[in-house]
């Protein structure tokens, strides 16, 4: 990794990088979204309802992924002292808590449907408000501390402590009697009938994608912004 | 040992010993975090007339009865050979059947019947469409317990 410790070349590599990602994914996505409203037949019990699983688990996946990388750059800052690392654990701050936020509105919207609630306090639900409450507070201190291109330790160890809450939410519904159901996807395969799941595929890669796009996108932001200060500050000085 | 090693070896341990700890306060909040109640876990414990609890289960098979006023719903909630008896007067969600979850909120009356004020319809982690169901789900369905 300390091949990209250098943020020049991390840029050269950056730039080209982002459009495709970017591209690739909306693609992937309007591929995936087309097929689950148009050409998979509906859940038996849920109807037309259960084509909101599309959006909503990729957002799921994404949220708490997010953390993961948040937190293994964290313990880059922490441990290597990797120059980008703290610049890559802000940039994924925000487009973290924005999937989460896509998630639990999408399933808000799922379960006034399905269940007949848009909101229950069970194990799934509040453990996901709570990733999204991490996030606010990890932008937050990020923004807060005087470190401006990369974060601040604490910040790096509040995103090192936060990744606790992620294996909580994926337990959180075979811990504990819940309204959400139990996973359907685990290493031993699938509960979700094939010819329904497929199109999730499409819209995961996709959405994944893009979420890089976004990551690489705001640390060349924060690194350009860092240049420019650098710039002013020289001219001012002269 | 250099630096860089220790600041490993303290990260890391400080994650181990952090991760132990939540996962097992977490998992120790098994039954205080649970979500309702299943009639198996009433039968070792019961609740007392006209404390509010949520009751959830699957809603055994041929016991959803319309009462004559057309509102009033009669049906067992079962857990394995657990059942509760229960009454809601109003309109369920669509996902609301038999064979399928349930979560029920409401309290005993002093008869021992479980009176609810609300009803919300759980589902199961399967999914298939409509010909599939009819071919093989079903079935299946009848043997499940509360899954969870």
């Amino acid at each position: 990794m300390h091949a990209f410790a250098n943020p020049t070349r991390f840029l050269s590599i950056a730039r080209p990088v982002t459009p495709w990602l970017l591209w690739l994914g909306a693609l992937l996505s309007g591929y995936g979204f087309y097929a689950g409203l148009f050409l998979t037949p509906p859940d038996y019990l849920q109807g037309e309802s259960v084509r909101i699983m599309y959006v909503h688990v990729p957002a799921a996946w994404l949220g708490m992924g997010g953390w993961m990388g948040l937190a293994v750059a964290s313990l880059a800052q922490l441990v290597w002292r990797h120059p980008l690392a703290g610049v890559a654990a802000r940039a994924i701050a925000a487009p973290g808590a924005l999937f989460t936020a896509i998630c639990l509105v999408t399933g808000s919207i799922w379960g006034s449907r399905t269940w007949g609630t848009w909101w229950q306090w069970d194990g799934r639900m509040t453990s996901m408000l709570v990733l999204l409450f991490l996030y606010f507070g990890y932008i937050a201190l990020a923004n807060a501390s005087d470190e401006k291109v990369s974060v601040s330790k604490a910040t790096a160890i509040f995103g090192l402590i936060g990744a606790v809450n992620v294996p909580i939410i994926n337990r959180s519904v075979v811990w504990w009697n819940s309204l959400h159901q139990g996973p359907s996807i685990t290493l031993k395969g699938s509960t979700i009938a094939p010819e329904i799941l497929w199109p999730l595929a499409f819209t995961t890669l996709g959405f994944s994608l893009m979420f890089g796009a976004i990551v690489l996108m705001r640390m060349r932001t924060v690194l350009a912004s860092a240049k420019v200060e650098a710039r002013l500050r020289r001219l001012t000085t002269a | 040992m250099k630096a860089k090693h220790q600041r490993l070896t303290l990260a890391l341990l400080a994650l181990a010993a952090l991760f132990g700890a939540g996962l097992l306060a977490a998992s120790a909040l098994k039954d205080q975090a649970s979500y309702f109640y299943s009639p198996a876990d009433l039968q070792k414990n019961p609740v007392p007339p006209g404390k509010h609890i949520r009751l959830g289960g699957m809603v055994a098979d041929h016991s959803i009865v319309k009462q004559p006023d057309g509102v009033t719903i009669d049906f067992v909630v079962a857990d394995g050979p657990a059942t509760t008896k229960a009454r809601f007067r109003g309109i369920p969600p669509d996902l609301f059947k038999e064979n399928s979850g349930v979560v029920a909120e409401g309290a005993f009356d002093n008869n021992g019947l479980f009176v609810a004020d609300t009803i919300l319809a759980k589902h199961d982690e399967r999914y298939m469409p409509p010909e599939l169901a009819r071919k093989n789900g079903r079935q299946e369905h009848k043997t499940e317990t509360l899954a969870r």
